[in-house]
């Protein structure tokens, strides 16, 4: 089994970490993962409040690349990815007239798009498609012991709907129960982090990165696992501003899930990217010595 | 209310018949439809209920100046104007919680998506606005490149920022010891057929949902404002 595998550009630098422990994650469990070459930038949303007939067009051409290459599904794993390029297939399907449009702008490129290629996001691959059982058997670790906060954040869950519901989504619970680990109680999970607003409006976001902290810690969290690039970013990076503002004292670990899935798979910390993260990132990884 | 692009003097913006909109409202309103009707759905706006439940979803709606149900009210009296110099448009972060919850399936999030290209084309978001100035760096490095550079983004970005950069130094220096920052930008080998596709679209129009009602001079009321 192989998958072809669109990064996007955080996963070149500040989500280093999220890239390296998929690969890792998909190795250990012998499926192929191919990059598809020379991707481009999807758009993400700041390319659609400026134009968004445009960010459809250069979107499309991942697609066609994607389907050129012969496969079927396309692996995205940011968040801002995922919904972007399903937007992207949507619209193309829904609407006949722009699929002309978008053919006429790829055609002067030679490329082909005929609506054959799926995005998934990673975690529905794994779970949906990999198996539970599969993985659990696979499993060189227990995770008992470890109490995590899922998070979902906002754009795999919305507005298209992928795998999961918009609200209460269980992917990743059912996942890390299975290998042993304790969801808490965690009604933000699908709570925006802010995204953007981190870099145009400080304050505000901080406000909404504080609130997940909160509810993290409060319900006994030792760790929040996330499955977006820039959800890692604002809950790890910025806890130290968190807690000059607000007088608090968080020190949440924030790992991928492929990061605590890694580890249940036996891959080495190095592996994982786990020196990468800023926070106290020790803490699951000792209860797991424990 | 400070004027921008737009002729707000006295003399124009008094109606021409009581009840129906000033020229230059009617101009916002006819550049907003046009911009919405990409939006699949986007006619489910005239379903409203006024129910509040997208404020009350909205994470960020505490901070706004405008909220997203009173974004709507003033679409149905005609204020477009004030919707586009609000802040409101520039803080929702896309989560589209509204968008999911909504009892009338109206596409919020995808509506402030074009109010806010609607105010960007009639020149009227705030001066200086930090959204607005992030995407189009946002775009320049994208076309440039073919991938969105994070380090060059935030460093064209603050640039007009010397002191929110100062401030970020400590956490870049951190991200950059771990190895998760990029010095050096890389191109990818088709940002050649990305500027292809960007001159080819040059003349690239959306299909529209719907062709707009046609305002006619004496329209009153709610048929004046949709």
């Amino acid at each position: 089994m192989e998958y072809l595998y669109y990064p996007g550009c955080s996963l070149e630098s500040s989500g280093k970490p999220y890239d390296e422990s998929l690969t890792a994650v998909f190795r250990a469990l012998g499926i192929g993962l191919r990059e598809l070459e020379d991707w481009n930038c999807c758009g993400a949303t700041m390319y659609m409040s400026v134009n968004e007939a445009l960010s459809l067009a250069i979107s499309a051409r991942n697609l066609a690349l994607a389907e050129q290459a012969g496969f079927r599904d396309l692996i995205a794993p940011c968040s801002a990815c995922y919904t972007v390029l399903l937007k992207t297939n949507r619209f193309l399907r829904e609407s006949p007239e722009l699929r002309a449009k978008v053919d006429q702008l790829l055609g002067q490129v030679g490329l082909k798009y005929s609506l054959g290629v799926k995005v998934r996001h990673p975690l529905d691959v794994l779970v949906n498609e990999v198996g539970v059982e599969v993985i659990a058997s696979a499993a060189k670790r227990s995770l008992e012991g470890v109490a995590f906060a899922p998070y979902y954040g906002c754009q795999i869950v919305r507005p298209e709907r992928g795998f999961d519901d918009a609200e209460f989504p269980l992917t990743m619970d059912t996942l890390f129960q299975r290998l042993g680990a304790r969801a808490v109680y965690f009604p933000l999970k699908t709570r925006c982090c802010g995204g953007m607003l981190m870099t145009t409006f400080p304050d505000v976001c901080l406000q909404l990165v504080k609130e997940l902290l909160e509810c993290a810690a409060e319900n006994g969290a030792q760790c929040l696992v996330t499955t977006c690039p820039l959800c890692q970013v604002n809950l790890e990076a910025y806890q130290k501003r968190v807690n000059k503002m607000f007088g608090t004292s968080y020190q949440v670990p924030v790992v991928y899930f492929t990061q605590l899935l890694g580890v249940a798979l036996g891959c080495s910390e190095k592996e994982l990217g786990l020196q990468r993260n800023l926070t106290v990132w020790r803490a699951p990884i000792s209860v797991l010595a424990a | 209310m400070a004027s921008a692009r737009v002729d707000v003097s006295p003399t124009k913006y008094h109606a021409p018949v009581p009840g129906s909109l000033p020229a230059p409202e009617r101009e916002l309103r006819r550049r907003f439809l046009e911009e919405a009707q990409v939006v699949p759905g986007a006619d489910r706006i005239s379903q409203c209920l006024q129910c509040g439940t997208c404020t009350g979803s909205c994470p960020v709606s505490y901070a706004m100046d405008i909220s997203p149900r009173m974004v709507i009210a003033l679409f149905r009296a005609g204020q477009i104007e004030e919707i586009l110099r609000s802040r409101t448009l520039w803080i929702c972060a896309s989560c589209y919680m509204c968008t999911t919850r909504c009892p009338q399936s109206i596409k919020i999030t995808d509506l402030l998506y074009a109010l806010k290209r609607t105010a960007i084309d009639a020149g009227l978001y705030p001066e200086r606005f930090p959204v607005y100035r992030l995407s189009k760096n946002f775009v320049r490095v994208v076309n440039r490149y073919g991938r969105n550079q994070e380090t060059l983004l935030l460093l064209l970005y603050y640039l007009r920022n010397p002191l929110g950069l100062l401030r970020m130094l400590p956490l870049a220096m951190a991200m950059l010891r771990r190895g998760r920052i990029s010095l050096f930008p890389k191109k990818i080998k088709g940002v050649g057929a990305i500027r292809t596709i960007l001159r080819a679209s040059k003349d690239f129009e959306l299909p529209r949902e719907k062709e707009a009602v046609p305002y006619t001079e004496g329209m009153v009321g709610y048929r004046a404002v949709g």
